[in-house]
């Protein structure tokens, strides 16, 4: 007889490279389809948000001066992990009342999203600057850059879809991201976590943590370090008064209204753009 | 020099320090929870302790007259700010700050004696002491010989710093161990020892230029030793950690040790400093952050 007693994964906050416990020491069950209460997973506080921003803050300037083509080297190499790992994710996904129908076809559709947007990597700049026309003596150029660090509050539909296509245009870009996992779904962003960290991605580049938006969306909107946030939830109450903290040093914000992200239209490269900057660069020319 | 032959045996003799319990009690008072106002009341305290720090080969006038208007103006957007201890500039620059800060109670430091290696002949050492206080300087920070030190000639460096403390006369004389350099406690204890009988008024950590800046438990056997000083001769000699305090939680951990070993009488500037330059901006966010909720940004805040 077989007495083993299989080994249950803990699952962590990802944070700078690094899986760590809360530090709150907080956690909260997370109960399969059947209601039965299978993992404990942790409770971020605004602590661990804070610290998560901080070495966000840190990679910037790493991730941001990486080629374009180098940036986008990673997205693939992220899309090529996840797809040996496809198994697990439509497991997991399944295991949390996903059919196994829609569960396959959420992963794989997330992989050749990360593959788009790692097409996107030394395009969309091409595409999105311009040469202006100036009455002077100047060569005037237009160049969208990356914003900093930008905080995510995941969409609770296509836990894993929703993640990936929120962080992957933002990350494509140079930026860094602070990420809250879908609430009601988290155990795939936290294995998405390990993907990410098999991938050659800089320690801090990308943070993912696990929790509740109605505590910790106070804190990603108020925090003046974090230069964009993205939200996708349904609660106006939250939502204006993530609007009203974030206006307080005009970060930029994204609400993202009931997007399918299944559809072609959850992809485009105008999502880069809504993480980008425009930078005009004056230079004289002689005559 | 008659105190400097009943000082002999003593140096040999100092206390021997028991590394795992200085850990320890570091540990252990690290674990204290400061919060709410108490918290601010540290935030702010710590902030009227800085010495305002720039000891680069780059510095210019224009950058120690920027450093001079930051100590003046932190930060107009709070209120009841403290303003900094003092400005601590290499001694050619003494007088631009001196200038710069003329109306304020402000003080202007001067690094000395061939900072930060003091391997330059005994007779240059007490001229750029003389130079600094010439300039203008309201303190200065002079460093030991580590070399002498170590090859075990105490008596020479008690000696050196005695003529340096004459020279400043009623200057305050801050004396750098540059504990990194001395490698174990006991020797940093005893370099704490012969420092304060050789008559500093401040001893300091380091220079700030080696790996390793201030650490707790270096800065808690100095403490301790400034205790049984103070204990034996009723003389008040204060502290000043130097190099890698560059946050606000480190800041507050310094001022608890200071608080359990010295007492309250301690927690003061004129006994006890912060060598530093980026924990004012710091301890400006966290005031901030303790003020409106907020975490702040960097990009808020002036740069250095």
């Amino acid at each position: 007889m077989n007495s083993r007693i299989d080994i249950q994964k803990t699952y962590k906050l990802y944070i700078n490279g690094k899986f760590s416990r809360t530090e709150s020491g907080r956690y909260f069950p997370l109960k399969d389809s059947r209601g039965k209460a299978t993992v404990n997973l942790c409770q971020a506080s605004r602590k661990d948000f804070r610290e998560a921003v901080k070495f966000a803050r840190k990679a910037v300037g790493g991730w941001s001066s990486r080629t374009a083509y180098n940036r986008g080297q990673i997205l693939y190499r992220i899309a090529e992990t996840l797809e040996g790992r496809k198994k697990q994710f439509i497991q997991e996904l399944n295991h949390f009342g996903i059919t196994k129908n829609n569960a396959t076809q959420e992963v794989e559709i997330t992989i050749d999203r990360l593959v788009y947007y790692a097409g996107w990597a030394d395009k969309y700049q091409a595409l999105f600057s311009s040469v202006n026309p100036v009455s002077s003596a100047h060569y005037n150029f237009s160049v969208p850059e990356y914003q900093g660090v930008i905080a995510i509050i995941s969409p609770n539909d296509n836990p894993l879809l929703g993640l990936a296509s929120l962080i992957a245009p933002a990350f494509v870009g140079g930026n860094t991201i602070v990420c809250l996992a879908s609430e009601k779904n988290p155990l795939t962003a936290i294995t998405f976590a390990e993907v990410l960290h098999a991938s050659d991605i800089p320690n801090g580049a990308v943070n993912i943590l696990t929790g509740f938006s109605s505590e910790l969306a106070e804190h990603f909107s108020s925090h003046k370090d974090v230069n964009g946030i993205v939200y996708c939830g349904e609660n106006l109450e939250l939502n204006k008064s993530i609007q009203e903290n974030a206006s307080e040093n005009v970060k930029r914000i994204h609400y993202y209204d009931k997007i399918n992200w299944l559809i072609n239209k959850g992809q485009s490269p105008y999502f880069i753009m809504d993480h980008s900057e425009i930078k005009t660069t004056w230079h004289p020319i002689g005559s | 020099m008659k105190a400097n032959q009943i000082n002999i045996a003593n140096f040999r003799q100092t206390p021997v320090i028991d590394q795992v319990g200085v850990n320890e009690r570091v540990a252990r008072l690290n674990s204290r929870s400061i919060k709410k106002t108490s918290k601010m009341a540290a935030l702010k305290l710590a902030l009227s302790m800085i010495d305002l720090t720039t000891l680069e080969g780059m510095d210019t006038p224009g950058k120690v007259q920027q450093l001079c208007i930051k100590a003046k103006h932190l930060n107009h957007g709070i209120s009841d700010l403290p303003h900094v201890a003092a400005v601590c500039v290499y001694p050619s620059l003494v007088k631009i700050a001196k200038k710069e800060l003329n109306g304020t109670s402000i003080n202007v430091a001067s690094v000395v004696t061939g900072f930060p290696s003091g391997q330059t002949n005994f007779k240059t050492r007490l001229e750029e002491v003389r130079y600094a206080i010439c300039e203008g300087a309201d303190e200065v920070d002079m460093v030991i010989s580590r070399g002498k030190f170590l090859s075990g000639d105490f008596q020479l460096v008690f000696d050196e710093i005695a003529q340096t403390k004459e020279e400043c006369e009623d200057i305050h004389l801050k004396v750098i161990l540059e504990t990194s350099e001395l490698s174990t406690l006991d020797n940093i204890r005893r370099a704490s020892e012969i420092a304060m009988k050789a008559g500093a008024d401040f001893i300091k950590t380091s220079t700030g230029k080696t790996k390793c800046g201030a650490t707790q438990p270096i800065s808690l056997v100095m403490l301790e030793a400034i205790k049984d000083f103070y204990q034996k001769t009723n003389k008040k000699i204060g502290m000043k950690p130097a190099g890698g305090i560059s946050d606000s939680k480190t800041a507050i951990r310094y001022l608890v040790m200071v608080k359990e070993i010295l007492g309250n009488e301690w927690l003061t500037p004129t006994l006890f400093r912060f060598g530093a330059s980026s924990l004012a901006n710091d301890l400006l966010m966290q005031i901030t952050k303790q003020q409106s909720g907020a975490y702040q940004s960097a990009d808020y805040f002036s740069k250095d």
